[in-house]
C-alpha cells in the first residue's frame, strides 16, 4: 500500500487517480498507523515552504515522518514542495525544513528573459542512469514543472538527475531510500505513471 | 529545454461546457467531464476550466464535480470561477487542480491575492485579465465583462504581476471570432510582463500559435480552435501532435 501524506496541502487526488489507473493500492492519511503501515509514502506539495512546513506540524506529521524515513527506511518520495521540505531550509520562507537532506531551497532568479515560475514541460537534460527509479526514461520524457525555487543540495552525489532552466538545476535527488521529484509526475501523462510504478516496485 | 505551452480553455456554465463571441451568445459544446477526457486523450500540455457564471451569480461548483473534472486530467489543471475565498482556493487545489485562477476578485482585492500566494505559492495562482478595447484604450472588464473597471489596465497588470505566478490576457473582442490575436496587445503585454502569460482570444489556426515562438514567455490559449471543426463549427475536439507542432515549427517534444 502507497500512503500519499494528507496534510491540507497538495493537489492529493492526482495522486489517488495516478495509482488508481496503475491498480496499486493507494490511501490518502494522516494517521499513524496507516503510515507505520505503508511499503511506500509520498508527500506532495502545491503550496509555499512555510505553510507547507506549518501544516506538518499541525498534523504532527513532522516528527512522525522523520523517525519513519530516517530510522526505519521507509521508502519516501517528495513531490514539488514536498521534496523541498525535505531539505534544511528555504529561500521562500523562515522555516526551517525537514532536514533530512542537506540543501536549500533557492530562488529563480528575477529575469525578465528567464520569467520564473519554472512552467511547463521539460526533460531530464543529465542523469546518472535509468535502472531502478528512472528505468524506461530517456531524455525524450517530458515531465511537468511548476515552481519558482528549486533544490540546492550541499552534496553533489544526491544528485540523481538535473534539468535545464537558466542553469542546470537538480530535478530529481535521492538520498538512499529518500527521492524527490521537483517535478508533477502524478500530471505528466505517461511518462509520470511509469516514473510512479518505478517507486512504487524499484528495490530499494 | 523547456517547452512552449498550448493549452485548450473550457467555458463551464451548469455543469456544460460552452463557447461564446465577445462573451455573450453562449453555445452548448457537450459534457465538461467527457471534452477534458478527450483532451487528456490527446495529451494537451494543460488545460484550462473557468465557470464563467460563478462570480455574477455568486456561485461555486460543488466539491464531487471539482473532483471529477480533475481526475479526467493526467496533466496540469487550471480552475477558475468564483474563487472569493481561501477555503474554496483550497478546494479547488486538493480536488486535484494545479492552479487557481481568479480574475474579478483578485483585480479589486490586491491583499486576497497576496495571502492566496503567500498559502499557494505564486507558482499555482493565475490572474485571468479579460479586455475590450474602446477608443483606441483597452480596459478591464470584469463579472463576465459586465463590469467596467476604472482603473488602468496596465497599471493593474503591473500589479498583480508583482504577485502571480502566471497572467492570462483574454481579449474580448475577439473572443469566438476566430480572426486571430489581437497582436498589438501581445507586443504591449510582452514589454513589461514579469511572469508567463497566457495569451487567449481568437487562435484561428496553428499558425496563430506561432505567438510560442514570437512572444517571450508566452503561452497559446485557444477555445474555439481546439473545439470547432470547420466553416460551419462543427463540435469535435482538436489539438496539434507533435509532427503538426514541428511542421508549424511550434514547439514541439
Amino acid at each position: 500500500m502507497i500512503c500519499i501524506v494528507d496534510y491540507g496541502l497538495g493537489n492529493t487526488n492526482s495522486f489517488l487517480n495516478a495509482y488508481n489507473k496503475l491498480n496499486i493500492n493507494v490511501k490518502l492519511t494522516n494517521k499513524k498507523r496507516d503510515l507505520e503501515q505503508a511499503k511506500r509514502i509520498i508527500l506532495p506539495g502545491v503550496g509555499s515552504f512555510d505553510f507547507g512546513m506549518f501544516q506538518l506540524k499541525q498534523y504532527d506529521l513532522d516528527e512522525l515522518l522523520t523517525d519513519l524515513v530516517l530510522n526505519k527506511k521507509v521508502p519516501i518520495l517528495g513531490v514539488c514542495l514536498g521534496m523541498q521540505l525535505m531539505l534544511s531550509n528555504s529561500e521562500e520562507g523562515q522555516s526551517r525544513g525537514l532536514g533530512w537532506i542537506k540543501g536549500e531551497s533557492k530562488s529563480f532568479p528575477f529575469d525578465k528573459n528567464l520569467c520564473r515560475p519554472h512552467m511547463g514541460w521539460n526533460n531530464l537534460s543529465i542523469f546518472k542512469s535509468n535502472k531502478s527509479f528512472l528505468k524506461n526514461i530517456t531524455k525524450d520524457d517530458y515531465f511537468y514543472f511548476l515552481h519558482s525555487y528549486y533544490v540546492n543540495l550541499t552534496n553533489e552525489p544526491y544528485v540523481e538527475a538535473q534539468s535545464f532552466f537558466g542553469n542546470n538545476f537538480c530535478s530529481i535527488l535521492r538520498k538512499e531510500n529518500i527521492f524527490g521529484v521537483q517535478f508533477h509526475p502524478e500530471k505528466s501523462h505517461n511518462s509520470g505513471l511509469v516514473l510512479l510504478k518505478n517507486f512504487y516496485e524499484m528495490n530499494i | 529545454m523547456i517547452q512552449p505551452r498550448i493549452i485548450p480553455v473550457l467555458l463551464l456554465k451548469n455543469k456544460g461546457t460552452y463557447k461564446t463571441v465577445n462573451f455573450k451568445s453562449p453555445r452548448y459544446l457537450g459534457d465538461p467531464i467527457n471534452m477534458i477526457k478527450i483532451f487528456n486523450e490527446k495529451l494537451v500540455d494543460e488545460i484550462i476550466i473557468l465557470d464563467i457564471d460563478a462570480t455574477v451569480n455568486n456561485t461555486f461548483i460543488d466539491d464531487n464535480y471539482l473532483k471529477n473534472l480533475a481526475s479526467q486530467a493526467q496533466m496540469p489543471a487550471c480552475y477558475g470561477g468564483g474563487i472569493n475565498t481561501l477555503e474554496k482556493a483550497k478546494k479547488v487545489i486538493s480536488a486535484g487542480f494545479e492552479k487557481i485562477a481568479i480574475s474579478s476578485r483578485a483585480l479589486v482585492d490586491l491583499p486576497f491575492l497576496k495571502e492566496l500566494v503567500r498559502q499557494f505559492g505564486a507558482q499555482s495562482v493565475v490572474v485571468v485579465i479579460d479586455l475590450k478595447l474602446s477608443k483606441g484604450k483597452y480596459s478591464i472588464y470584469t463579472h463576465n465583462g459586465k463590469v467596467l473597471m476604472k482603473k488602468d489596465f496596465l497599471e493593474v497588470f503591473d500589479e498583480v504581476s508583482k504577485y502571480a505566478g502566471e497572467v492570462v490576457i483574454n481579449s474580448i473582442d475577439n473572443d469566438g471570432k476566430m480572426a486571430g490575436y489581437d497582436l498589438f496587445l501581445a507586443s504591449l503585454i510582452e514589454s513589461r510582463a514579469l511572469t508567463p502569460i497566457t495569451f487567449l482570444g481568437g487562435a484561428s489556426s496553428l499558425q496563430d500559435l506561432k505567438i510560442i515562438t514570437d512572444f517571450n514567455n508566452y503561452a497559446a490559449a485557444a477555445s474555439s480552435l481546439f473545439v470547432f471543426q470547420g466553416n460551419l463549427k462543427a463540435i469535435l475536439p482538436s489539438y496539434p501532435n507533435l509532427k503538426q507542432r514541428a511542421d508549424f515549427f511550434i514547439g514541439d517534444r
